[in-house]
């Protein structure tokens, strides 16, 4: 399973994830556009980012979400309702909604934030998905 | 235990043979559109003796007033009626209508059909209100509404086509008229392939509804996880009687598939912000709260029981020791859990359980492997504990058969516990019954009644009458005494009662009997703030109460909502608020989906105007039909206080307090038929207080008739309801 890997105590906090992950897939550079948000917490900074865990899979009521040959849980749009239970019941609330969106929005673990990161604070990580839902 | 959730008998094996059957009578092409701020500013008439179909224009006024769903409902059979009109008459209008937020897939419980007719158990206007996704998906077919006026000679179906933008009548004469059958095969009738299934919604009845006027319709939808159809039930007031009397085997409608934003809402972000935020309480409390996601409302029967309000043996006890058998935990063990189990997209508190896997072991379907979708608390309730019945897979088959049948659950299980007491005081026995032991716990014989009832044979036919008829039956034939009937007989204005105690609550009393379509609970429930917390002690406290909360309720009603995510989940400072019982920040919520779906911007205060207005019209609408006044409105006694011997000796000590404590009679010495009687004349006189206090809050007279100014007020005062007024006020 293709994930994004946070290192949290290597972060600077300059949000480039977030400009980089809203930029790819909204063109725009608001963090609400954004996969990967970077929280402050008790003065320490915190990534919050879809950790492909799949929960989402078995609440969504149309089979929208899915892993795909990498192990990344996609959202079929074609498919999706939009009833964005997924986003209620994501257990890192990681799965988001975009202003004026019909449809959910996640990390695909496409990396164009681990690049813009100037702390190398990110990575693409590999993990075994067996067991998990599908 | 491991069950099978795919697993099941097939009965489409013939559909393709079934739909060469159809005979085509009318085909009417239409432009599909989808709805502007939740509206299509259209409804669909469909006439079944002339087979024309027109359009009708849904007005402002329509949508200021009766703001669509129920008050929709109301307007259109208004319209359609006279008051000489009677339920099997041709002119009976059937309505569904989902309401302007019905249909958004953020909010949880937005899914709601709104069905009105003329009951063939009241006389009275009833409405229900069911999930499945038949509104919604009419609603992105193109209309607010759909009427289905006069009577077809053979039995046919409706198809609303919003993919092609056709409207057709078709003969459809091979298809069983049994719900869980003709749901499964028109879906797959009328699907263009595999993943346009869940685009079709079926609404059918069963041939129960064909032989007792308790029939009720049941609404399809197509659970993709499953794969198969599941049904949810606009189960009250007879209204699926009225649905095969007109011949009507199927509604089908096959729309686009659905997407988030159908409804063209003013502003989505709002709705999903709070719809988001629903979901994310429902995650994080309801494992804390009611279990809904796991046991559905059958969570409630254990709670019921241990505050003496689960109906046992007709409504005599409130508790038994055999609860433990159909308790919350057996149906979480025994319903198939972790599969989103919404009766419409986005409904995260997913109460529509389903216990699949299920052996059918009496009727025209033994052997059957079926999904029963339920067992509700008020199944669990009425056909099991009321019945004194504690057998899970017995209350199952009743679940089962009760719905494909086409019968309503909570008056087959009301009618069958009078029954059965009947039974049990001799009024009733083998020879009356046709042979059949009807004593209290007799699930086999409760199965043979309901399959007579479905029949039409023999006493099956009296009881599917439901308790009103078969009161004055039993009574005509000299088989008791009527004031006794009238006593035990749980009903008023003709419909059964649902499924709870109120003996000791007398908000509930007022709750169940002034309900405007007769004792359903949807209007009130307030016997935990009566009974249980005492906040509502005097009369003034309990006249507010029911004049607050039955509005609060019917604008789910206007609106194709659902009232569980209201209540049956709740923020976690919830109790920390002025107003616990009313939920104030779930109230907002209501607020923020209506104004960011249709614009029209309104707080709680409004919310509760726009009710009052439908509600004081449907007050009126029962008085047209010669009904609707203070003696519509006595609850049997049943439901006030002891009747019997037996009933006061389960809780003497209770009733004993109570005769000191506030009757100031000292119980020593007394007979339990003196003592009776005087708990009997204090209560009776309280709940006559309670009339009194009711309607001058509501704006009546004492005999229960709204004043021209409480008309005026709400903008109901259209000349002809005004007519109707005057004429009564007059007479007095």
């Amino acid at each position: 399973m293709k994930f994004l890997k946070t290192d949290t105590s290597a972060c600077s906090g300059a949000r480039a994830c977030e400009k980089a992950c809203a930029m790819t897939f909204f063109k725009k550079e608001d963090s609400a556009y954004s996969c990967i948000l970077h929280q402050k917490a008790s003065g320490k900074s915190d990534l919050n980012v879809c950790n492909q865990c799949g929960a989402c899979i078995e609440v969504c009521p149309v089979k929208a979400l899915s892993r795909n040959k990498l192990g990344v849980v996609m959202v079929d749009k074609k498919t999706c309702i939009g009833c964005f239970m997924c986003v209620g019941f994501c257990p890192t609330v990681s799965m988001r909604r975009a202003p004026g969106s019909r449809e959910p929005f996640k990390c695909v673990s496409c990396g164009a934030c681990v690049k813009a990161c100037p702390s190398k604070a990110l990575s693409l990580s590999e993990k075994d998905h067996a067991g998990l839902p599908c | 235990m491991s069950i099978d959730f795919t697993k099941r008998t097939c009965y489409t094996a013939d559909v393709e043979k079934m739909k060469a059957a159809h005979k085509l009578l009318v085909e009417v092409p239409f432009k599909p559109s989808l709805p502007e701020r939740g509206y299509n500013n259209r409804s669909l008439h469909i006439d079944l003796t002339t087979m024309k179909v027109t359009e009708k224009q849904v007005t402002d006024q329509m949508k200021q007033i009766f703001i669509g769903g129920r008050g929709f409902g109301l307007w259109y059979l208004w319209n359609a009626i006279k008051p000489s009109t009677k339920w099997n008459d041709s002119e009976n209008d059937i309505v569904i209508s989902p309401g302007p937020v019905g249909g958004n897939t953020q909010y949880p419980g937005s899914g709601k059909s709104l069905v009105v007719t003329l009951s063939p158990l009241t006389g009275v206007p009833i409405d229900s209100n069911v999930g499945g996704y038949f509104g919604p998906l009419m609603k992105f077919c193109g209309f607010d509404a759909i009427e289905i006026q006069g009577k077809a000679k053979n039995d046919v179906i409706v198809l609303i086509d919003g993919q092609k933008g056709v409207i057709r009548i078709e003969e459809a004469p091979l298809e069983s008229p049994d719900s869980h059958i003709a749901a499964e095969l028109f879906t797959h009738e009328y699907a263009n392939d595999h993943d346009d299934l869940r685009n079709v919604s079926v609404v059918s009845a069963g041939r129960g509804a064909e032989h007792a006027l308790v029939g009720c319709l049941n609404f399809s939808w197509f659970d993709v996880r499953r794969g198969c159809t599941r049904l949810k039930q606009a189960g009250r007031g007879g209204i699926g009687s009225v649905f095969r009397d007109k011949k009507v085997k199927a509604l089908v409608v096959h729309a686009p598939p659905v997407k988030g934003d159908m409804n063209h809402p003013v502003d989505i972000d709002r709705i999903a912000k709070v719809g988001v935020k629903l979901h994310r309480e429902i995650h994080d409390n309801d494992d804390k709260q009611c279990h809904m996601r796991r046991q559905g409302t059958a969570h409630l029967v254990e709670i019921m029981d241990a505050y003496d309000l689960l109906p046992c043996n007709n409504f005599q006890f409130g508790k038994h020791p055999d609860v433990k058998n159909i308790e919350s935990k057996v149906w979480d063990a025994r319903f198939t859990q972790g599969i989103p189990d919404g009766c419409w997209y986005g409904c995260s508190m997913q109460c529509s359980k389903g216990a699949d896997g299920h052996v059918v072991k009496s009727g025209p379907y033994k052997g059957d492997t079926v999904t029963v979708d339920g067992p509700e608390y008020e199944t669990a309730a009425g056909c099991g504990s009321n019945c004194g019945i504690f057998d899970r897979d017995w209350l199952l088959e009743a679940n089962f058969y009760c719905d494909t049948y086409g019968i309503d659950t909570i008056s087959f299980g009301t009618l069958t516990a009078f029954v059965m007491e009947c039974y049990q005081r001799g009024i009733l026995n083998k020879e009356r019954t046709g042979g059949l032991e009807l004593s209290w716990g007799n699930a086999a014989a409760q199965l043979e009644l309901l399959h007579r009832i479905a029949r039409g044979e023999g006493f099956g036919l009296i009881a599917g009458q439901g308790i009103r008829r078969m009161k004055k039956i039993f009574s005509e034939k000299g088989w008791g005494d009527l004031a006794f009937l009238n006593d035990i007989g749980m009903e008023v204005k003709g419909l059964e009662y649902s499924q709870y105690m109120s003996k000791e609550s007398l908000a509930q009393q007022g709750g169940y009997a002034l309900a405007n379509k007769g004792p359903q609970h949807d209007e009130a429930w307030l016997i935990f703030m009566d009974m249980v917390n005492n906040h509502i002690p005097t009369f003034e406290d309990k006249a507010e109460a029911l004049h607050y909360f039955p509005l609060f309720r019917t604008w789910f009603g206007l609106n194709g909502l659902c009232k569980l995510p209201w209540n049956d989940v709740e923020p976690a400072d919830n109790a920390m608020t002025s107003e616990p019982a009313k939920v104030p920040e779930h109230v907002q919520n209501y607020c923020e989906i209506f104004t960011a779906i249709t614009g029209r911007e309104i707080d709680k205060t409004e919310l509760i105007r726009m009710s009052e207005g439908v509600y004081q019209f449907q007050r009126v609408f029962n008085l047209r039909m010669g009904y609707g006044k203070r003696a519509d409105d006595v609850p049997p006694y049943r439901s006030v206080g002891p009747v019997t011997k037996e009933e006061y000796e389960s809780r003497a000590e209770r009733y004993d307090k109570q005769l000191k404590e506030l009757i100031f009679v000292d119980p020593a010495g007394k007979s339990v038929d003196e003592k009776i009687a005087i708990h009997r004349k204090y209560r009776e006189d309280r709940y006559q207080k309670l009339m009194d206090a009711v309607y001058k809050r509501r704006g009546w007279t004492r005999e229960g008739i709204p004043t021209l100014e409480t008309l005026k007020k709400f903008k109901v005062d259209f000349p002809e309801v005004v007519e109707v007024v005057k004429h009564h006020i007059s007479k007095i």
